[in-house]
C-alpha cells in the first residue's frame, strides 16, 4: 500500500483533503491515508472511487464516506447523519457510534458499525451489508429493497416498514415491526449469508443460530389480484 | 434548519470562560442559521432582591433617552449597555417596571426578565451578533443559543430565539410547530401574553404556563411531548435547570457530549469540536420523546 500520507484538516481544507483522494493517480502505489481533526465537518471522504485505505481519527460530521466505492475506510469516532450514503462497494467502518440515515439507498459495499445507529439505519437500501454491533433506532430498514442487515443489538419502532426483498437479522428485541415485515424462517443459505457477514465484521462472540430473520410478507408491493377494482 | 446549542456547566471554576465556550458554539452552528442569532446567559445574583431585564431598543432609539425617562420614574436602577441591548438592573417589583416600560416605550422591548438571566438577540450573521454582543466575555453558570434560518414568520429581533415568556425562561426550538395556532388561543385564555406571531414563542409559553402551576421543567417537557404537535428538538432553560427534548419522529438532530465538567448540546457535533476534553467525553444523541435535564 505505500507509505502512509498524513492529512490534517487543521492544515489543509476538507475540499483539498477530498479532492487529493478523489483523485488519486491510477499508476500511483499511495493508497494509505490518514485523516485528522476532522471536528465534525461534512462529507470528509465522499465520493471516493479507487482501492486505498483511509483512516479518519474523530468525530465526523454528515455524509461521511458517501458514494464510496472500492475504497476502505475506518471512522476511528462517530458519525453524524448519512454515513456510507448510497455507497456503491467497498468498505466503511465506524468504531463509534453512528447518526439517522446510515448506509441509506447504499447499492453495494459494507457498512460496519461497532456502537449503535440512530433512526433509519439503512433506509431504502439497494443492496449494501450493513452490520450493526449495537443497536439502531427507529424506521431502520424503512423501504428497504436488496442487502441485508444484521444487528446485533435491538432494533426501534417499525422496523423494515414497507420492506421489499432486503433481509434483516436481528438478535436482541425488536421493539415492533413495520408494515408488511414479518419475521421468517431462515434458511441454509441464509443462515450461510448470516454467519458470512458476522465473519466479515470479526463478530464471533454471537452464533449466528441467535438471531430471528425478518422480511416483506410481499402483500404490500406485489399486484394482488383482488385489489384490481383499485386500479 | 436552525441551529441550537445550549451548556449547562457542572463545575463552578469554569464560568469564567462560558461566553467564550457559548462563542464556539454559535461559530459552528452558524452555517444552520444565517438569518439572526440570540443567546440567553444565566448567572449567579447574589443580591437577591435584584431583577434583570433584557431591553433591545428599536428603530435606533437611544439609550440615552431611554435613561433620562426611565431614571425620572425609578430610583437607584443601574444600566449596561451592549450594542442595541440594555439590561437594567432594578429592586423595584417586576409588575411595575414591565407595565412602564410597555406603556411608556413603543420602540423598547422587553425580551427577557428574572434574577439571573440575560438574553440578547439580533437580525444577522451569528458570527457578527456574537461579535457586537461580546458573547465571549460573558461568564455566568449555563446558556443557551440559537442560529435562526427563518421558515415560520419575518426575519425580526422579534422572530428570534431564545424565547422568554416567564421569569428566567427561555427556550430555543429547531423545527416547527404545526398546532401552535390553537395552543396559543387555549394559553390565552389562562393568561398567558405573546408578542410575535411565531411557533416558538408559543412552545416557550407553554412551558411558562405549566411551569407557573408547579410542575417541573421535566414533567413539562414530558407532557408537551402529548401537546405540542410538531418537529423539535427544545432546549429550555430555568434560573437552576437545563433540559433538552426531541420529538418522537426525531428528525430534528442533536448531540449531546457530556464531561465531568459539563453538559454540552448542540444540533451537529461541529459545534462542540472546540470544548475542552470533547474528545474524551460522553457523546451521545438524545432519543426521541425523552427528556433529558439537568439542575433543578
Amino acid at each position: 500500500m505505500g507509505e502512509l500520507i498524513k492529512l490534517d484538516l487543521k492544515k489543509k481544507t476538507l475540499r483539498e483533503v477530498n479532492d487529493l483522494l478523489q483523485n488519486l493517480d491510477p499508476k500511483s502505489n499511495l493508497r494509505n491515508y490518514l485523516v485528522s481533526n476532522p471536528t465534525g465537518n461534512h462529507a470528509v471522504c465522499a465520493g471516493l472511487k479507487d482501492e486505498m485505505e483511509v483512516l479518519i481519527k474523530g468525530h465526523v460530521g454528515y455524509y461521511c464516506a458517501g458514494m464510496n466505492q472500492k475504497a476502505l475506510i475506518t471512522i476511528e469516532g462517530n458519525v453524524g447523519t448519512g454515513v456510507a450514503e448510497n455507497m456503491m462497494s467497498g468498505i466503511v467502518h465506524v468504531k463509534g457510534n453512528a447518526s439517522q440515515s446510515a448506509g441509506a439507498t447504499a447499492h453495494g459495499g459494507t457498512l460496519i458499525v461497532d456502537g449503535n445507529t440512530s433512526s433509519r439505519c439503512g433506509i431504502s437500501m439497494k443492496g449494501i451489508d450493513i452490520i450493526v454491533k449495537g443497536s439502531v433506532g427507529h424506521m431502520s430498514a424503512f423501504m428497504a429493497q436488496a442487502g441485508n442487515m444484521v444487528v446485533c443489538g435491538d432494533a426501534g419502532e417499525a422496523l423494515g416498514d414497507s420492506i421489499y426483498e432486503a433481509k434483516l437479522f436481528v438478535r436482541g428485541f425488536v421493539k415492533s415491526l413495520g408494515a408488511d415485515c414479518e419475521e421468517k424462517k431462515m434458511n441454509k443459505k441464509d443462515l450461510e449469508i448470516l454467519k458470512s457477514l458476522l465473519k466479515k465484521a470479526n463478530i464471533n462472540n454471537f452464533d449466528a443460530k441467535d438471531f430471528k430473520m425478518y422480511g416483506s410478507a410481499r402483500k404490500l408491493y406485489n399486484f394482488n389480484i383482488d385489489n384490481v377494482s383499485e386500479y | 434548519m436552525c441551529g441550537i446549542v445550549g451548556i449547562y456547566l457542572k463545575n463552578k471554576k469554569l464560568s469564567k470562560d462560558l461566553g467564550k465556550y457559548l462563542t464556539g458554539m454559535m461559530q459552528g452552528m452558524a452555517t444552520r442559521g444565517p438569518d439572526s442569532a440570540g443567546f440567553a446567559i444565566y448567572s449567579e445574583n447574589k443580591k437577591s432582591k435584584e431583577f434583570k431585564y433584557s431591553l433591545c431598543l428599536l428603530n435606533h432609539y437611544s439609550f440615552n433617552s431611554f435613561k433620562k425617562i426611565i431614571t425620572k420614574k425609578f430610583k437607584k436602577l443601574k444600566f449596561k449597555q451592549h450594542s442595541d441591548h440594555v439590561v437594567l438592573i432594578s429592586d423595584v417589583e417586576p409588575k411595575k417596571i414591565i407595565s412602564f416600560i410597555s406603556l411608556e416605550f413603543k420602540d423598547v422591548s422587553l425580551i427577557g426578565y428574572g434574577k439571573s438571566i440575560e438574553i440578547f438577540k439580533q437580525v444577522g450573521n451569528p458570527n457578527e451578533v456574537i461579535k457586537n454582543f461580546q458573547l465571549d466575555k460573558f461568564s455566568g453558570t449555563h446558556a443557551i443559543g440559537h442560529t435562526r434560518m427563518a421558515t415560520e414568520s419575518a426575519i425580526t429581533t422579534n422572530g428570534s430565539h431564545p424565547y422568554s415568556t416567564g421569569q428566567d425562561e427561555c427556550l430555543v426550538h429547531n423545527g416547527s410547530l404545526s398546532n401552535h395556532n390553537n395552543l396559543r388561543r387555549k394559553l390565552l385564555k389562562q393568561g398567558q401574553s405573546f408578542d410575535s406571531e411565531n411557533d416558538t414563542e408559543v412552545a416557550a409559553g407553554y412551558v411558562s404556563n405549566s411551569l407557573s402551576k408547579k410542575k417541573s421543567l421535566k414533567e413539562t417537557l414530558m407532557n408537551g411531548l402529548k401537546d405540542l404537535d410538531g418537529f423539535y428538538t427544545f432546549i429550555a432553560g430555568t434560573r437552576y435547570g437545563f433540559a433538552i427534548v426531541r420529538d418522537e419522529i426525531a428528525c430534528k438532530p442533536a448531540v449531546i457530549a457530556e464531561t465531568k465538567d459539563y453538559v454540552a448540546i448542540a444540533s451537529e457535533f461541529q459545534a462542540m469540536a472546540h470544548l475542552p476534553g470533547v474528545n474524551t467525553a460522553k457523546i451521545f444523541e438524545p432519543e426521541p420523546g425523552v427528556v433529558y435535564s439537568w439542575g433543578s
